[in-house]
């Protein structure tokens, strides 16, 4: 069981189990996780489930939407991700991911 | 609808797709542009038609094929225009909505912290402060223009606001946001030629430039978005390249005016027109959110946006030649029942209902996204505490332009609860 671990801008943290197939996006609405709005519902066409991961095994690399995605946000670090990009696979390792100030 | 006599609506159904006129600002006007879009999204999603008064141009009406479309920047290019009308070539204003990246990214971030929610917060008690006034001196049990005496009030109030723009002058900025979006051929002839436009553009660059020295140095720590500019170093000489500059204020002026404005007049008439909905969100102010965001699926303020193609490519089986335009019909995409549950359901707790496309989709989706639904928000948090009725107690009357849906009328009465 992979488990995701969500902090918020002001340090608070959520663990939740995450299930395998779902994205990080939808495992946060689905254990109602505040801090990721999820405009557009997963296409990467919105970037308003902005993160920053700051632990994690190895990850597929964001593709060139979710790239120029992220490229618009003046808070981009270099770990950021859309979080509707980062799908749950079986045995994934444990993740944590920082939620920034607000989504935009 | 305000038909003239004798004005006949086309019959959508009966024509060939080849003599759909998907350029009819009166389609909007008087409101007939549903079964238009249905057909199109249903026999033609992607309809090509030779001649316009803007010329030839190309019609994307699904919201699949408009999401694609969106996500592919380097096929569907947003220069020279995202207007259907090619712009002129002595008067090209930088707008980041109108460029490609990688310029585009540098010059969108340059700006977009001045909406970005945390300097928002800084502007809500403003916001509510105006929107109150605007509510409280409304007359009581007789009937007004609600476009008029709110919508338009709030959102120049608003704009001024943002601005810090000089009170007393704060209808220009209404007035240059309907001019710069009504070019003659995209509003049946009713609206201003590019002369007449060009003059209006100059007068409010030279009032901004203005604006832009006197407060440059002047040690003032007041928060408006020309301050705001003048702060960051990625835009604090932007004041020395006039089209930038320019390019910048009309996509705040415009970006922050028609859209804003023709929702709040909107929301007005979908709670009538089903008040169930109504009961709904009186009974729980909590879904005010969810209901600011399906009213602007509802309305669709800027019904599209155009791209044009950089090669040639084939889509859904049609060909679109490099160079043509792609005009993608967000209104259309925005009613598109494979996306859409019963879509023309005014429906405020749908759910996903933040998954529409009135703010586009991609790197170009709207900067102000946020600063909108915050305006609407308060509004109706506003309004709904005060009036036990807003009926609508006339036929609206709506805007002849194929870039904007909105409304130029709009009788209501409102009754205060008595306290």
């Amino acid at each position: 069981m992979t488990v995701i671990t969500f902090i918020q801008h002001d340090g608070s943290e959520r663990m939740v189990d995450a299930d395998v197939g779902l994205s990080l996006m939808e495992t946060a609405l689905k254990h109602d996780v505040p801090g990721i709005d999820a405009d557009c519902g997963g296409g990467a066409i919105c970037g308003t489930c902005h993160c920053f991961v700051e632990v994690s095994g190895d990850l597929p690399a964001p593709d060139s939407q979710e790239t120029a995605m992220l490229g618009l946000r003046p808070d981009r670090a270099d770990n950021s991700r859309l979080a509707c990009q980062i799908v749950v696979a079986d045995g994934m390792p444990d993740i944590t991911v920082r939620l920034p100030e607000f989504q935009m | 609808m305000n038909m003239p006599a004798g004005f006949a609506t086309p019959d959508y159904r009966a024509m060939p797709l080849e003599d759909l006129d998907v350029s009819d600002p009166r389609m909007f006007q008087y409101d007939y542009w549903h079964e238009l879009f249905a057909r199109l999204r249903e026999e033609c999603p992607i309809h090509y038609q030779p001649d316009s008064p803007a010329g030839p141009f190309w019609s994307v009406t699904r919201y699949e094929d408009i999401v694609a479309i969106e996500r592919d920047t380097e096929t569907f290019s947003s220069e020279p225009s995202i207007a259907i009308i090619d712009p002129e070539p002595d008067m090209i204003l930088k707008m980041f909505i109108a460029m490609d990246p990688p310029e585009h990214d540098d010059q969108r971030r340059a700006v977009h912290h001045v909406v970005a929610p945390r300097n928002l917060q800084e502007f809500e008690s403003l916001i509510r402060e105006r929107t109150i006034e605007v509510l409280d001196s409304l007359p009581e049990n007789e009937p007004f223009d609600w476009v008029k005496l709110v919508s338009r009030d709030l959102t120049t109030k608003m704009l001024a606001t943002l601005f810090d723009y000089p009170w007393e002058e704060r209808n220009n900025l209404t007035e240059w946001s309907d001019m710069f979006t009504s070019d003659v051929r995209i509003t049946a002839g009713e609206g201003s030629t590019r002369e007449v436009i060009i003059e209006h553009m100059t007068v409010c660059l030279q009032r901004f430039t203005e604006l832009w020295h006197e407060r440059k140095g002047d040690g003032k720590e007041a928060f408006d978005l020309i301050r705001m500019l003048q702060a960051d170093p990625n835009t604090e000489n932007m004041v020395d390249d006039p089209l930038l500059y320019m390019g910048n204020i009309m996509l705040l002026i415009v970006g922050g005016n028609d859209t804003t404005r023709n929702s709040m007049s909107g929301g007005v008439v979908f709670l009538n027109q089903f008040p169930d909905e109504m009961a709904k969100v009186r009974q729980n102010p909590d879904l005010i959110p969810s209901m600011v965001s399906e009213i602007i699926r509802y309305q669709t303020p800027l019904p599209h946006m155009r791209r044009t193609a950089t090669r040639d490519i084939e889509l859904n089986g049609r060909k679109i030649s490099k160079g043509e335009k792609v005009v993608l019909w967000f209104v259309s995409g925005n009613y598109d029942d494979k996306v859409i549950e019963r879509p023309n359901d005014f429906w405020i707790d749908r759910p996903s209902v933040r998954n529409h496309l009135s703010f586009g989709a991609g790197i170009h989706r709207c900067m102000g996204n946020r600063l909108a639904e915050m305006q609407l928000r308060v509004l109706w948090e506003e309004a709904l505490q005060r009036f036990e009725t807003v009926e609508v107690v006339g036929e609206p009357k709506r805007t002849c332009n194929l870039f904007i849906r909105g409304f130029t009328e709009l009788p209501v009465k409102v009754t205060r609860f008595q306290s």
